[in-house]
């Protein structure tokens, strides 16, 4: 938070403006807070992904930005503007729906030109658009087919089409690759970063599947109950998750209680392990994070601790595996494989181990205070 | 095998009380004789007799208008009621529809008496107009009941991709929402008019003196003694529902499935 509000302040100072800027915005429904005093800024250009559980309030902010909900309080800015009460309809911005949203009474040509048509865009003009869009979203030839005659991945490209042929500044997506198939949503998601550069425009995403935010955000802010817990790049967010929150939402990850005995020592399950942090004083509880990837397997006495192999599944890319040491079962990905039974010693680098400050309330784990 | 004769006997002897009645009806309004119990041979005199009867066809236009027009009116303040219901929470959704389903279950007979004396209260006098209101007033929950599940199925997204591609909400209604739920709005109007085309208690209620729709002129008649004319006006109004049922229930949508298959 202290962070966000330092790049916030540091955004209206500098000459400019971000694009977008929810200001201190908080929502509830029926006395659920959804929403609780929620700054954010969004610069020109960017792809930003609002990732989250479900309920952590991230499709209710892309809401708050397309108009669809007004916020209790705050105030939302466009480009130096405060358009918190201007209607969804009167907004640059275009939102591609999780269900699509397609109107099934018209044809594909004529649902991308239903916004063109409302803002009468002359004939000749919208004809060009539906070209353009479809050429864009590689289905071209589209215009007479029908809805229903659509797989969803292509009814998912006939939204985004329909989306941007109003030349929006911002493209809000919500969920939009949720109901696809996997392979499927891997190559849309190509696409769109395909997309978003070609069109050069900010995007907006909202999704719960951390695979997705890391493969395409440029930032990601991951948020639980209402509150935002990180902010960052993907790199950023993955290596130095600021929580256990945020560490077990991006990716797999063995949370650990710890006692940090001085600066560059911590001990983990009765073991002392070097690392790299420092500032957390002495004899500390802490909470320390060891990504699955980070964990090296060694012959028996070779390493730091000592543990027996009690699960092996084949992944493809790895193998992944549970070690029993110390009484934690730690959760090791490794492409070499270690049968059931195996006895191995752990070895974690020193700058794999992530070290956080462990939440003194409940209230403050939502929050996610970081110093 | 005995099972099977059974259960088709059985639909045989459903279909016959269903429908005997109906068809005795239409063979003695062809029957040249005044009395029902001998055949004279054939003869289209009542039909005649029926449209060269004033009183009939006033009645008859009486009733065609007052079934378009509670009909129509009925399905405006309906569908209008649908999309305020749609939009409230749901505990106060659920009250709203229980108290639109209460008139349904009503005895047309409470409906007809109070309304009438709701009229006479408030000074109305008793004619036309009223049995329009009364009409109208019967009407509005049949078209609530079926423009209702259509705009439930409506995905509320649909809306709010009109209008977030500029639409005002008024656009966005008409242009998204409408095509959507008009099957439902087609079949409240159809469901209203062939109510309103049936009633007898409540117009007979509110309809005062001098005016008359076919119901409550052939309880009338009826009382005089029955004239084959009236069955020659019966099975033309059986004739002309089966039409309309037969053109409502036609198969819809076979192009498009077609189509779709072609295209796979």
């Amino acid at each position: 938070m202290g962070q966000l509000t330092a790049q916030l302040l540091g955004g209206t100072q500098m000459s400019n403006t971000p694009l977008i800027q929810l200001e201190g915005v908080s929502k509830s429904f029926d006395k659920t807070m959804v929403l609780d005093d929620l700054n954010l800024s969004i610069q020109e250009n960017e792809f930003m992904t609002l990732l989250g559980p479900s309920g952590c309030g991230k499709t209710t902010t892309l809401r708050i930005i397309g108009g669809f909900e007004k916020p209790d309080t705050g105030k939302f800015f466009f480009d130096g503007r405060d358009i918190t009460n201007l209607a969804p309809n009167k907004r640059p911005l275009n939102t591609v729906f999780q269900k699509y949203a397609l109107f099934s009474h018209m044809n594909i040509a004529e649902n991308i030109a239903f916004g063109l048509k409302i803002k009468g865009k002359s004939k000749a003009y919208i004809n060009d658009k539906i070209k353009y869009a479809l050429k864009l979203v590689n289905l071209d030839g589209f215009e007479k087919r029908s809805v229903a005659s659509l797989s969803g991945g292509q009814q998912q490209r006939i939204a985004i089409a329909r989306a941007i042929v109003n030349e929006p500044k911002v493209l809000l997506l919500d969920e939009p690759l949720g109901a696809l198939d996997l392979k499927l949503r891997q190559d849309m998601q190509y696409e769109l970063i395909r997309l978003k550069n070609e069109l050069g425009i900010t995007f907006i995403y909202v999704t719960h599947d951390q695979e997705e935010a890391l493969t395409m955000s440029d930032t990601i802010v991951v948020m639980n109950q209402g509150y935002i817990q990180q902010m960052g790049t993907p790199e950023d967010i993955y290596n130095e998750p600021e929580n256990a929150f945020v560490a077990d939402f991006i990716g797999d990850s063995n949370i650990i209680d710890g006692t940090m005995i001085r600066d560059e020592l911590v001990e983990i399950l009765g073991v002392r392990f070097a690392c790299v942090d420092t500032g957390f004083g002495q004899n500390r509880p802490v909470d320390v994070v060891i990504r699955p990837e980070d964990v090296e397997l060694l012959p028996q006495g070779e390493g730091t601790m000592e543990g027996v192999v009690t699960h092996l599944i084949f992944k493809g890319v790895h193998y992944e595996m549970e070690v029993t040491a110390g009484g934690f079962e730690w959760l090791v990905h490794s492409t070499v494989c270690h049968p059931v039974g195996t006895k191995v010693s752990i070895h974690v680098d020193p700058f794999n181990i992530q070290i956080m400050k462990k939440p003194e309330s409940e209230d403050e784990e939502a929050v996610g205070v970081n110093e | 095998m005995i099972g099977r004769f059974f259960k088709r006997f059985y639909l045989v002897v459903i279909f016959i009380f269903l429908y005997v009645p109906i068809v005795a009806l239409m063979i003695l309004s062809f029957n040249n004789s005044k009395y029902m119990s001998q055949w004279d041979g054939f003869s289209l005199k009542w039909y005649e007799q029926l449209f060269s009867s004033s009183l009939i066809m006033s009645a008859l236009w009486n009733t065609l208008i007052i079934a378009f027009l509670s009909a129509l009116i009925a399905t405006i303040i309906g569908t209008v009621a649908c999309i305020g219901i749609n939009n409230m929470k749901k505990v106060p959704r659920t009250i709203v529809m229980g108290m639109n389903n209460i008139p349904l279950m009503n005895a047309d007979i409470v409906t007809g008496i109070s309304l009438m004396l709701c009229f006479i209260a408030f000074g109305v006098s008793l004619g036309f107009g009223t049995i329009l209101i009364a009409h109208i007033t019967f009407n509005i929950p049949y078209v609530v009941l079926s423009v209702m599940p259509k705009m439930k199925q409506t995905e509320k997204s649909t809306y709010e991709a009109a209008v977030d591609l500029g639409a005002t909400p008024v656009q966005a209604f008409f242009k998204v929402v409408f095509p959507d739920i008009l099957p439902g709005i087609l079949s409240g109007f159809l469901l209203s008019f062939t109510m309103s085309l049936d009633d007898f208690t409540i117009t007979h209620f509110t309809k005062g003196a001098g005016i008359n729709t076919l119901s409550t002129l052939i309880y009338s008649e009826v009382r005089k003694g029955v004239r084959p004319s009236l069955y020659a006006l019966s099975t033309i109004l059986f004739l002309a529902v089966l039409i309309l049922l037969i053109i409502a229930n036609l198969p819809k949508g076979k192009s498009k499935e077609k189509e779709l298959i072609k295209e796979r």
